[in-house]
């Protein structure tokens, strides 16, 4: 499994377009069409499909409008966070076990400065990613550095090791007890015949505009390109003058930045407990096999899929946690499609 | 940790190993060693002493299928909850003694396994993919019990108390040395079996395809046969340490059971003493468990500086997470062939 493998450009409007084969390219121009068409018709039958089995299991229009709409903008969220998850997996190589724990960090930072400091939850976003994003570079210097090429085993220990300590961390500092940060003014607003509070709408918001700043950097700047190069090739990245030791912490750093900018941005919305990152690590990486491990725009709209799964799962088992049925769609797409939605079987 | 890759078998003499005989001959005066501690420990070591040996009896098992198979599993909290929720719910619901009810947790643990198995193999997952499904699974396990009155939801199973101690239904005074006794046979066989394994015709095959999966089929060695046997011996011998773990306890909810928790108490104790060695895993457990005894005990009396810190948790993971670091970081393929080496130079 190498890094040029899992960073492959899959759909047209993938990040990596830029490092393709040209001549892969103009010559695979056609079929990669007809196949995108395809692949969006299954795409479209199995939203009608979904959403017709959610309306007959709950006999309500609203109840599933509502779903799809709450899905949605929790999902740009989690898009967010598997976005940097992504990143790290394709530069890196590195299973990432420690970014949920990272985004709990950025909750309990958001925390501190809205209780302690008095900032308003958004400006809090000024502070949580640089100081995520220094997090991030320190880790990823001073202990990934030393397991980079070693068997993907033992960086998941490491990682798993990471998260143990921050989430414990947090859990010897704060306690156990559930917190959370109050939005001034918040309010529900109706959107297509639903509802949603406005921290919700705040974050989806905030974090497609993330999404879109992430995308703009690997693609429109210098550092973008540069850390696409080493995602296809770091030995070819090396030998034009890269400093890839270098782009392989910013990356990471970045990767953590996401997560400490969905924590901030979501504070208003969930309980705010040390555990509440593992929530979000388990569905970021759904998200993330579901998009195809190295895809950023994959990432996000598979955060948008799981997102509105979640919510008819919650429908089509009734009684059930919402979080099975995105299991059994991790475990599907794992099966049936390890590639990902959006990736070519290798 | 060189021995779970595929990429890059090292050659078995870097580690010599012992013949199997000096393995057994060492188990045997271990047990012998052993046997008089309860006599010697006073009554709060003695707990530490089980929960090392609850510790290994995992270990023992994740090291049968990570260590020997190759097959990285990040979800052996399934096959600890099965066997803690399988005895518990006989012996709740129907007074079946836990003696069968660990042998119906070997069972049904032992089926879930193949089943994980076969699906995860049959679509070929490997590395990173295998650990994720295998966490999957464990995680859905986990939904599924918080919320099926099958399984008494979030509340889980209280062993009911006996008026009289029982070695039919394995309950004695809480101090008692009984315990221990019984934690130790079932480790010494778990680890006897893992001898046995090892030398057996499946357990060299297993190693074979392990260090050369090509090669091993291309001698005809039936693959997916021998991996599934490694993946169910695997599975029964976590799901006693459950068994055991509910009659100790008494008490076992879905957290404690198929919570990640249990899966990284089932990794810990074989990485750090050494994965795929037959010692590994009780020399990490004999590591761990008085350490989390040590943390509990500076977290109910701490020093004068640390005062804040009273009743507080979480220090103990946290010193599990800095120690897994370290121990991957510096020693990657444990403490137990660390050791091994040293010795055979000199």
């Amino acid at each position: 499994m190498t890094i040029s493998q899992l960073s492959r450009p899959s759909s047209g409007a993938s990040p990596d377009d830029g490092m393709t084969d040209q001549e892969d390219k103009a010559s695979s121009h056609r079929p990669n069409f007809r196949r995108n068409v395809r692949r969006g018709a299954i795409v479209l039958i199995l939203i009608v499909v979904a959403l017709a089995l959610a309306y007959v299991r709950s006999g309500s229009v609203a109840v599933v409008t509502q779903a799809v709409v709450t899905g949605i903008l929790t999902g740009g969220v989690y898009g967010l966070v598997a976005m940097g998850l992504t990143l790290i997996f394709g530069v890196l190589d590195i299973v990432n076990f420690a970014h949920g724990a990272f985004l709990a960090l950025a909750l309990f930072v958001t925390f501190w400065l809205v209780n302690s400091m008095g900032i308003h939850p958004y400006l809090a976003l000024a502070i949580s990613i640089p100081v995520m994003f220094g997090i991030g570079f320190v880790v990823q210097r001073g202990v990934l550095a030393g397991a980079m090429g070693k068997p993907l085993e033992n960086q998941l220990l490491i990682t798993l090791g990471i998260s143990l300590v921050i989430e414990n961390t947090l859990l010897l500092v704060f306690g156990g007890n559930p917190r959370s940060v109050p939005l001034p003014h918040d309010h529900a607003l109706p959107i297509f015949g639903a509802v949603a509070d406005l921290s919700r709408v705040l974050a989806f918001v905030g974090a497609l505009l993330l999404a879109g700043a992430l995308y703009l950097l690997l693609q429109r700047t210098r550092l973008g390109t540069a850390i696409r190069a080493v995602a296809t090739n770091d030995v070819g990245a090396q030998l034009v003058g890269i400093d890839t030791r270098l782009i392989y912490a910013v990356t990471f750093a970045i990767g953590t930045a996401c997560a400490g900018a969905a924590g901030t941005l979501v504070a208003p919305l969930v309980t705010i407990e040390p555990t509440t990152g593992a929530l979000f690590n388990i569905i970021a990486f759904v998200v993330v096999v579901l998009g195809g491990m190295g895809n950023v725009i994959g990432a996000l709209v598979g955060g948008l899929i799981i997102g509105v799964t979640e919510q008819l799962g919650g429908l089509y088992l009734p009684g059930q946690s919402p979080l099975l049925s995105v299991f059994i769609v991790f475990v599907l797409v794992l099966f049936l499609r390890p590639q990902g939605l959006f990736g070519r079987s290798a | 940790m060189s021995t779970i890759t595929r990429e890059k078998p090292k050659p078995a003499k870097a580690i010599p190993q012992p013949t199997w005989n000096r393995h057994l001959v060492a188990i045997v005066v271990l047990t012998l060693i052993l046997i008089p501690a309860p006599f010697v420990l006073p009554a709060a070591q003695q707990a530490v002493a089980v929960r090392v040996l609850i510790f290994a009896l995992m270990s023992i098992g994740w090291n049968v299928m990570s260590g020997f198979g190759g097959m990285f599993s990040f979800g052996h909290a399934a096959y600890f909850g099965l066997g803690a929720y399988t005895s518990a719910w006989l012996l709740v619901n129907h007074h079946v003694s836990p003696w069968i009810g660990m042998l119906a947790g070997m069972v049904v643990a032992a089926a879930f396994a193949v089943l994980v198995g076969f699906l995860s193999l049959r679509y070929r997952l490997r590395g990173a993919y295998f650990a994720l499904a295998t966490f999957a699974f464990a995680e859905m396990l986990r939904l599924w019990a918080t919320n099926s009155d099958f399984a008494n939801r979030a509340v889980g199973y209280h062993v009911p108390l006996r008026p009289q101690a029982s070695w039919w239904y394995l309950q004695f005074d809480p101090a008692s040395a009984n315990y221990f006794f019984v934690a130790l046979g079932l480790t010494v066989a778990a680890l006897t079996g893992s001898v046995f394994f090892l030398r057996s015709r499946a357990g060299q095959f297993t190693q074979a395809i392990r260090d050369d999966q090509d090669a091993a089929s291309a001698l005809g060695i039936p693959v997916m046969r021998y991996k599934l046997f490694t993946m169910a011996l695997s599975a029964a011998i976590t799901s006693v340490a459950g068994a055991f773990y509910v009659q100790y306890y008494l008490f076992i909810d879905p957290d404690l059971a198929f919570g990640s928790g249990a899966s990284i108490q089932a990794i810990l104790p074989a990485v750090i003493g050494g994965v795929g060695t037959i010692w590994g895993p009780v020399i990490g457990a004999c590591v761990l468990g008085p350490l989390s005894d040590m943390t509990a005990t500076i977290l109910r009396n701490p020093p004068e500086a640390l005062s804040f810190l009273q009743g507080r948790g979480g220090l103990d993971v946290i010193v599990y997470g800095v120690l897994l670091i370290v121990i991957v970081l510096l020693l990657p393929r444990g403490i137990y062939p660390a050791l091994r080496q040293r010795w055979s130079r000199k």
